[in-house]
């Protein structure tokens, strides 16, 4: 009981005596996992968009691969990322590995399928013949996908938050394609695994608290601007 | 093909036929509509009707056949949408304001906000739904929802408008209510409309021209009057609720009184129709009446036809009595005097109705 005690007093020293390294790290994974985060949104919403509305040959393909990419095994990913961006790999002259653009590759991988796949879920929610509807009052095709993503927008923000979820707390892929590299690829997560081995508790739990405070604040704002767009707006 | 159109049509359809996987849905040959006109388009469920309605917003490629608008066939694009507005069964309305819902449509076409914002304030107040600017759609009424859903329709000015069983989800009060509120405003304002529904009672209250649609075909078309009391054949008649049709042979014709055999009965009833020919012999239930005391009044009914009560089924506040003469005749009386009457199932009674109450199709 100790150990925990003390490790929370430290911990919270820690967090409030504004120790540099602590907070590069919560920069650093706020910066690579929003980015991914972002890239996944530019990715997931157009290609779930097509996916839903779209009538192509595949279509049951694509959604059972996007599917399971929602499920991808993020060491899976770390492995698949290290190998291309390796050294002597075939995208190893970017000279990416061990950078944190290595880990923005790999969450964005882990990121995009479940945006996608929840992009897809958020607009076969809405009454298809809502698109018929809109077509009927003089709507051309891109005002349609605006005029729908508009009303998916809640499920949409869901599909941002569940991506933004997922590669936040993801410590497999940033420990093997970032390398965990101080004060260069050292993110929250891969920070906690290396000093609760370490033994040094009260760091891992000032880290993790962070890391939790993140999450929360992240889904926090999400949840407020989902609360403010349900009321009718003129 | 060159068309050629009158002045006052708005548009033609020319030997339309739509398929849907392989099996043939809709076949017009030709139907025309005039400016200003409201046309009623009823049917059963699967009748077509609502494919037609697509056909018409160009939401569904005809298989052939073509549609003329003005004179000029309908093409995909995005004008002639512009042209038009369609509302669909449910009002389907956006997950936002009143006001945004209304607006859309002119938003759409990329109207300046000024305008915008007049023509949706007029909308909303010929709709009487102005005080309801403000209120998320989700928190509406049925009716007034479906008020928001025409005037998101209406405020379009569209030089045609379709409407799919606008009234269908709404309680009796309200659609009474809206159906006089829109009647008034499509007149108002001259709208073309094209007007889909099961129920004659939309049909007869809306409609300039009723056209009826059974299984993919046009099979009448003319004023509500002609409609429902002179069905162009029997499945007309039996859709549009002529319930008695029976089979008979002329075998008297003297200066438009005919004396028909139908059923080893000897009816009258008036018609153009030579001696010898065959005929189905229409009746509205409510044009018969029924005496349980037969001979005792005076009546001008020209027939006379015996028979027993096979059968009391209770309609609101009506009572659909089917007598049975050797064919089953149907009678429409109310509670009242079938409870003064003393109506029971198996009592003898007689039906009498008007010769001039009969309608008559040839059969072939």
């Amino acid at each position: 009981m100790r150990l925990i005690w003390e490790g929370l007093l430290e911990a919270i020293r820690l967090l409030f005596s504004g120790n540099a390294e602590v907070w590069e790290i919560t920069l650093l994974s706020l910066r690579v996992s929003g980015i991914a985060t972002g890239l996944s949104l530019l990715i997931g919403l157009p290609l779930g968009t097509g996916m839903a509305l779209g009538r192509f040959r595949g279509r049951k393909l694509a959604l059972s691969l996007v599917n399971t990419g929602m499920a991808l095994p993020p060491v899976v990913v770390g492995l698949i990322v290290s190998i291309f961006l390796w050294r002597s790999g075939p995208l190893g002259d970017f000279g990416w590995i061990y950078t944190p653009t290595a880990i923005v590759v790999a969450q964005l991988i882990i990121a995009a399928p479940v945006v996608t796949g929840l992009t897809v879920a958020a607009l076969q929610q809405v009454d298809p013949r809502l698109r018929l509807q809109l077509l009927g009052l003089g709507a051309s095709r891109g005002q349609v996908i605006w005029a729908l993503w508009n009303e998916a927008r809640l499920p949409l923000l869901a599909a941002l938050m569940a991506g933004f979820g997922s590669v936040i707390s993801e410590v497999g892929a940033s420990m093997m394609v970032g390398g965990n590299i101080r004060h260069q690829t050292r993110v929250l997560t891969t920070a906690i695994v290396l000093e609760t081995g370490k033994g040094e508790f009260a760091r891992a739990i000032a880290l993790s608290i962070l890391l939790l405070v993140l999450a929360f604040m992240v889904n926090l704002a999400l949840t407020w601007i989902q609360q403010h767009s349900t009321r009718g707006e003129r | 093909m060159k068309p050629v159109t009158p002045a006052e049509a708005l548009f033609e359809i020319h030997d339309l036929a739509i398929h849907r996987q392989g099996q043939l849905v809709l076949s017009i040959d030709r139907l025309t509509v005039e400016e200003g006109e409201i046309l009623a388009i009823i049917g059963p469920n699967g009748a077509g009707k609502s494919t037609l309605l697509l056909a018409l917003a160009r939401l569904l490629e005809p298989t052939t056949g073509q549609i003329l608008f003005r004179g000029q066939p309908i093409s995909h694009d995005l004008a002639y949408r512009r042209r038009i507005a369609l509302v669909l069964q449910d009002p389907l309305l956006l997950n936002t304001s009143v006001y945004n819902n209304v607006a859309a449509g002119l938003r759409f076409r990329r109207l300046p906000r000024s305008e915008v914002q007049q023509r949706v304030q007029d909308w909303l107040g010929r709709l009487e739904i102005a005080a309801l600017r403000d209120r998320p759609a989700p928190r509406l009424s049925g009716g007034e929802a479906q008020r928001a859903s025409l005037a998101r329709a209406l405020v379009l000015q569209p030089e045609l408008l379709l409407l799919d069983e606008p009234f269908g989800a709404l309680d009796a009060p309200t659609r009474t209510r809206l159906i006089d509120d829109l009647h008034a405003l499509l007149k108002s304002t001259a709208t073309t409309t094209v007007f889909v529904t099961h129920d004659q009672d939309e049909a007869m209250l809306l409609g300039d021209r009723v056209a009826v649609l059974l299984d993919g075909r046009l099979r009448q078309i003319g004023t509500p009057e002609a409609v429902f009391s002179a069905p162009a054949d029997a499945e007309v008649a039996a859709f549009v609720g002529v319930e008695t049709v029976i089979a008979g042979q002329v075998t008297h014709a003297q200066e438009g009184l005919l004396t028909i055999l139908a059923h080893g009965f000897t009816l009258e009833a008036v018609g153009d129709f030579d001696p010898g020919q065959y005929v189905l012999f229409c009746l509205r239930p409510e044009d018969v009446t029924l005496w349980v005391d037969a001979g005792t009044g005076k009546s001008s009914a020209r027939n006379h036809l015996a028979g027993k009560i096979a059968r009391l089924t209770p309609q609101g506040p009506l009572v659909r009595v089917i007598v049975d003469c050797g064919f089953p005749l149907v009678s429409l009386v109310t509670r009242t005097s079938a409870r003064q009457m003393g109506l029971i199932e198996g009592q003898p009674v007689t039906a009498t109705f008007k010769a001039s109450a009969v309608h008559l199709i040839p059969r072939g």
